[in-house]
């Protein structure tokens, strides 16, 4: 039996990250809140990859100022971003790490005042760009990752 | 308008400032006596605190302005829930300064984005406690007559304790600081302060677990309280407590410059028998924190005298 390709579409207009840590996308998918947008997202898990040995590949297509892609950064700067317009790759873009991340992720320190106070922002604060530090604007507490 | 969060938010050059402003109110107290008539300072503290919310009324009232305010959370409007931001906009109306203890920390933070007066960090949880470094600094700086070229010993509990890291963040900005950092094991400083505050400055330290044995190198010892509740088992409490219990004859084994340094409150770790002792500070350093108070208010408020 010959070995099976599998076919995704091009996209007219949006995103296709390439190079994403591999069983990473679904975190992706989450943290870029695409679930509650009605737009085509394509998720290739584990494919073949001569860099990384396996990778995930996200196709999403949207406008594209739908969405915030600084996030994309704090969860792996090493994703390769293709922004997508009439049919051709109109930017390559690397990341970097945001300075700052707002209402993504949740500071976990139950004495911090984020735990109490009301519609208050989820900020932190790039502390250690080679260690990718992050720490609460508030009590300053690490965050750490899964 | 500024606002007070952590004893870094002053530069070494304003700081020297402050505590020139602060030791000029020591030899002159009258001359500032009606440096804030007409002012208000409201002290909002949403957990107890007998010397901070009494330092800060203090201050304010040689400095000759009033006071108003809660001392704990229940006689406040957080008890119906309401937020840090909101109680904020509502003093600002009320008052010209505040003082801000809470125990959740960075809620005084919280209170600067939406506040139309200064803020003071007065305590917010095991987070920071700015007026403590200062009054620190300043009862360092008063009787060693300088900031840089000192031995110091940090003894007791220096995982928990707050005032020791922020005086670690707020010294490591000095020429030729070495710290002696004495606990249990259980009690070592934590990885962030030596590895993002000591080690990235290039600070030197040493850790030992033996008061006597460096005792006699100290220019100044902080002493802390040893928790019981902070050790997993009561045979390593009981075997480390009376290490860090300062009494006459360790004293005796210091220095005769050693100053001898408490944040307050003591329970056992310093023996009544040293308070007549001269080169214990602990409550000279109270009163020093009253005039690094009335400065901080004058810095604040912008009241040149």
């Amino acid at each position: 039996m010959g070995k099976s390709v599998l076919n995704v579409g091009r996209i007219s207009e949006g995103f296709v990250l390439d190079h994403i840590q591999a069983g990473k996308s679904m975190e992706i998918y989450k943290y870029l809140n695409l679930d509650k947008l009605d737009c085509t997202v394509a998720i290739i898990k584990n494919a073949r990859s001569a860099k990384m040995g396996v990778k995930d590949i996200m196709k999403i297509e949207c406008p594209i100022d739908y969405i915030d892609l600084d996030v994309l950064g704090f969860i792996d700067h090493n994703i390769t971003v293709n922004i997508v317009k009439d049919d051709k790759v109109v930017e390559k873009s690397t990341l970097t790490l945001p300075k700052e991340i707002r209402n993504i992720i949740k500071c976990k320190n139950p004495r911090c005042i984020t735990s109490i106070e009301q519609e208050l922002d989820q900020v932190f604060i790039l502390t250690d760009p080679r260690k990718e530090v992050y720490r609460c604007k508030y009590c300053e507490e690490k965050y750490k990752r899964k | 308008m500024r606002h007070l969060m952590s004893p870094l938010d002053f530069s070494v050059e304003e700081l020297d400032g402050l505590l020139d402003l602060a030791s000029d109110i020591e030899k002159n107290p009258a001359k500032y006596a009606h440096a804030c008539d007409g002012k208000v300072l409201a002290t909002l503290f949403y957990e107890p605190s007998t010397r901070t919310r009494l330092s800060f009324e203090s201050a304010m009232i040689h400095l000759g302005g009033q006071v108003l305010g809660f001392s704990n959370a229940a006689s406040s409007s957080a008890s119906k829930g309401e937020s840090v931001s909101d109680t904020i906009r509502m003093v600002s109306c009320y008052a010209d300064i505040c003082a801000m203890r809470h125990p959740k920390e960075g809620a005084p933070m919280v209170a600067t984005a939406v506040s139309s007066i200064p803020v003071i960090n007065a305590g917010d949880g095991g987070h920071q406690h700015p007026t403590q470094t200062l009054t620190d600094l300043m009862t360092i700086r008063s009787l060693k007559g300088r900031l840089g070229n000192l031995t110091i010993g940090l003894c007791g509990d220096l995982k928990f304790g707050r005032t020791v890291h922020s005086l670690i963040k707020a010294l490591v900005r000095y020429d030729n600081i070495k710290f002696v950092c004495i606990s249990p094991e259980e009690l070592k400083l934590p990885d962030y302060i030596r590895e993002d505050v000591l080690d990235a400055n290039g600070q030197t330290y040493e850790e030992v677990e033996r008061l006597e044995d460096v005792i006699g190198d100290l220019d100044l010892l902080y002493m802390t309280r040893v928790q019981k509740e902070r050790f997993f088992n009561e045979e390593d409490y009981v075997r480390l407590k009376d290490f860090y219990i300062l009494d006459k004859k360790k004293m005796k084994l210091a220095g005769p410059d050693m100053l001898v340094l408490h944040p307050l409150p003591r329970v056992n770790e310093i023996s009544v028998e040293v308070d007549n002792d001269p080169r214990a500070a602990y409550f000279k350093q109270v009163q020093y924190g009253v005039y690094v108070r009335m400065a901080l208010i004058l810095t604040l408020l912008e009241v040149n005298v």
